[in-house]
């Protein structure tokens, strides 16, 4: 009886055992970590594609944006392979690269000519480390950039553009310059009656703020340091830095109440709401504001690029989005590669726009069909070609705290002294971090 | 006569249970491996790691350092603000959960109606996630759609983004949370005090605050210091309930810049030190407790 009872039981262990390494090398599975969002859920749509072409499974595992950063890098760190691909943030590329994190793609770049094929922006931003170095360490994958949205029925009230002709001397009408999005807001912002002018990001626990300050930064004509030779002094503490940072202090006296903790959600609120005028925000957030389920004035949104700095030019935007990349501890990087290959062909592309994705393909791009998919698509379009981003270096995490640790009580209380003290203070601290990793001169 | 002992081996196991060396081997030895495995050796070895530059981010090696890390952390300014907010909001939230908590069972060590189902009520708090407890809190504290400012009149009251008052709304929720533990604690203590002590009180016409002083306090204060110790350490430690609330950086408690060091910018080496320095503040902060409460036991 017990030796009958033992045979079963190995029978049992070993039919078990053989099904599972008969189903492994049947059906092969790749994993994509990324963060909780909307083009998540569209990267798996198009991934089912893939599955059904190939039969290999793709899941897009994903995590909440703030433990985003934090949980690829516990998983990196331990060398973990859990995750054959990241869709990771272009601040990452340094981290990822040089920490060993990332597979090299600049061969498979070359062999498929990705750089061709991609927009310049996005290419130079999402994929390259160091800065103009011809190494490259993901594909462009989720094209994405700040924008506005804002309430076209309140800005074509004939009574509401009366009056604001009175008071300022010009048309209401979309903003060109921060000067007029200034001017906007605070004609717009009107407590007693729980309306307010503008909603702009100030959650300062990862890059939010940054995002919507870089916006002013970059359109006012400065920068945040010189990428190449590490230079910080003197060109992040500008005189068009300090006035940009002065100005997004400005608009927050224009904000709803509370705002001082607040994202793409709650930006995405005060439209639907009817709390705000106008609202900064990443373009991949918009889809929800053009639905009208979610969005009861979904009809009087309208949407626009980020103004010019002051004189009207230059005009540039802060960048978002993506680059998808191979991690090196995966054991399935040669199944990672061919779905690149898949990825960055134009029928695939073309299907991930129209599935919602922005897509980074320039042909897809600048095709009608795309720029007038979407109320919103236009000004994405535009905006792709005037985008700056932030310092891509392994330590972008430290300087990103020391920012918002001066920028942030500036901005929401006018702690600190004036703008020009607290750039001053930021400059120093990323001289000294630079100089600590040996960067720059 | 009870009856005939059942003297069969199996009868004699059962009442005899287990030996020492069967529960030694059983529960003791696999508990201090799980100890060791996972509390002793990480601390350990991240005291190794807080005399290195070591960043868990980076493929490369810990180099020695000696003292540099803990010198740059005790003399940063910044690091000092944190344990300034730190120590306001221990002494902010645990003297509001002592005041509250000692309170409510004060209130509650009386027949009342419905007295079992009013202390249940008093705890669930304590039983929800911090996570959820800060996110509702946060709704509550909303000026535009939150219900406190409407219900207590105070306008568009920001509380979350006024610097001033943000660290105090998250205290305010913590006691919230908190409290009932203390309550719980208090009125374990007022249970155990003898009627009979009460009763002499009264036969001697002792006033109110004479029977409270003399007789209530002293015998719940031992009860009353391991709360103390509990919530103090706990609210030194507080992470969550903050980080979910607030981003001032006039909240950003020495836990939280600890999970930025460690975890958001990779500075693995300053980060140890940092815990370093907080652990042997909590463990110097806890002496000084369990010595008064030993005082207090004696008297």
């Amino acid at each position: 009886m017990l030796r009958r009872n033992l045979a079963s039981l190995v029978m049992g262990v070993a039919f078990t055992i053989a099904g599972g390494l008969q189903s492994r090398a049947q059906a092969e599975e790749l994993t994509i970590f990324w963060a909780e969002w909307d083009p998540a859920n569209y990267l798996q749509e198009l991934a089912n594609l893939y599955t059904a072409e190939t039969g290999v499974t793709v899941t897009v595992q994903t995590t909440p944006w703030p433990d985003f950063q934090t949980k690829a890098f516990a998983e990196f760190n331990a060398k973990g392979d859990a995750f054959d691909m990241v869709v990771g943030d272009s601040q990452w590329l340094g981290a990822g690269s040089t920490g060993g994190h990332y597979v090299d793609l600049t061969n498979f770049f070359a062999e498929h000519k990705v750089g061709d094929l991609m927009a310049p922006a996005t290419v130079k931003y999402y994929a390259e480390y160091p800065g103009n170095s011809g190494k490259y360490w993901a594909i462009p994958l989720e094209g994405d950039a700040a924008g506005w949205a804002y309430r076209k029925d309140w800005f074509e009230d004939p009574k509401e553009k009366e009056a604001f002709k009175a008071k300022y001397g010009y048309d209401l009408d979309v903003p060109k310059t921060y000067t007029q999005l200034r001017d906007i807001a605070e004609f717009f912002y009107r407590p007693d009656k729980k309306q307010y002018g503008i909603a702009i990001y100030t959650d300062n626990g990862y890059d939010a703020m940054l995002m919507g300050i870089e916006g002013a930064i970059f359109s006012y004509g400065g920068d945040l340091g010189d990428y190449a030779t590490y230079k910080v002094d003197g060109i992040l503490n500008s005189p068009q830095n300090v006035a940009a940072v002065d100005m997004y202090r400005q608009l927050y006296q224009f904000a709803p109440p509370n705002w001082g903790k607040v994202f793409f959600q709650e930006d995405n609120q005060a439209i639907t709401e009817n709390l705000a005028a106008m609202s900064l925000n990443f373009f991949a957030f918009f889809p929800a504001l053009a639905n009208k389920a979610t969005n009861p004035n979904a009809d009087v949104t309208g949407y626009f690029a980020n103004p010019a700095g002051p004189d009207g030019k230059p005009q540039h935007a802060a960048l978002g989005g993506q680059g998808i990349s191979i991690v090196s501890y995966s054991k399935k990087q040669d199944a990672s590669f061919k779905f690149l290959e898949w990825f960055i062909k134009d029928e695939t592309q073309k299907k991930w726009a129209e599935l919602g994705g922005y897509t980074c393909n320039k042909s897809v791009l600048e095709s009608d069909a795309f720029r007038k998919a979407t109320p919103f698509n236009e000004a994405f379009y535009q905006t792709m070609f005037m985008v700056k981003d932030f310092w891509a270096v392994p330590e972008y995490a430290e300087l990103l705290t020391q920012i918002n640790n001066h920028v942030y009580p500036y901005v929401i209380s006018g702690e600190g002294g004036s703008a020009k003290d607290v750039l001053d203070a930021v400059s120093k601290e990323w001289v000294d971090t630079f100089k600590k990793y040996g960067r720059g001169g | 006569m009870a009856g005939v002992l059942d003297t069969s081996p199996a009868a004699r196991a059962v009442t005899r249970g287990w030996s020492d060396l069967t529960i030694r081997n059983v529960f003791i030895i696999p508990t201090i491996l799980f100890l060791i495995i996972f509390n002793i050796f990480p601390l350990i070895y991240s005291l190794g790691y807080s005399f290195t530059d070591f960043r868990a981010s980076v493929n490369e090696p810990a180099n020695f350092v000696g003292l540099q890390n803990f010198r740059e952390l005790l003399t940063d300014e910044r690091i000092w603000n944190n344990f300034w907010v730190t120590a306001k909001y221990v002494i902010v939230s645990v003297g509001g959960q002592m005041t509250v908590g000692f309170g409510l069972a004060l209130l509650l060590n009386r027949a009342m109606p419905a007295k079992g189902l009013i202390t249940t009520l008093l705890l669930l708090p304590m039983m929800m996630s911090a996570a959820v407890v800060g996110l509702f809190w946060r709704l509550l504290y909303d000026p535009s759609w939150g219900p406190l400012n409407y219900a207590l009149g105070l306008g568009d009251l920001a509380w979350l983004s006024n610097a001033d008052v943000a660290l105090y709304a998250v205290a305010i929720t913590d006691i919230w949370m908190w409290a009932p533990f203390v309550m719980l604690l208090s009125l374990a203590g007022l249970s155990a005090v003898p009627q009979h002590l009460y009763e002499a009180a009264a036969i001697d016409r002792a006033s109110a605050w004479y029977t409270f002083s003399r007789i209530t306090l002293p015998l719940v204060t031992p009860l009353l210091l391991i709360a103390l110790i509990f919530r103090t350490m706990e609210a030194f430690k507080t992470f969550d309930i903050a980080y979910i609330m607030s981003t001032q950086p006039t909240t950003e408690l020495i836990s939280i810049k600890l999970y930025k060091f460690a975890f958001q910018e990779w500075q693995t080496g300053k980060s140890c030190a940092l815990a370093y320095i907080v652990l042997i503040m909590v463990l110097a902060i806890t002496n000084i407790y369990v010595k008064y409460l030993n005082k207090v036991k004696e008297r």
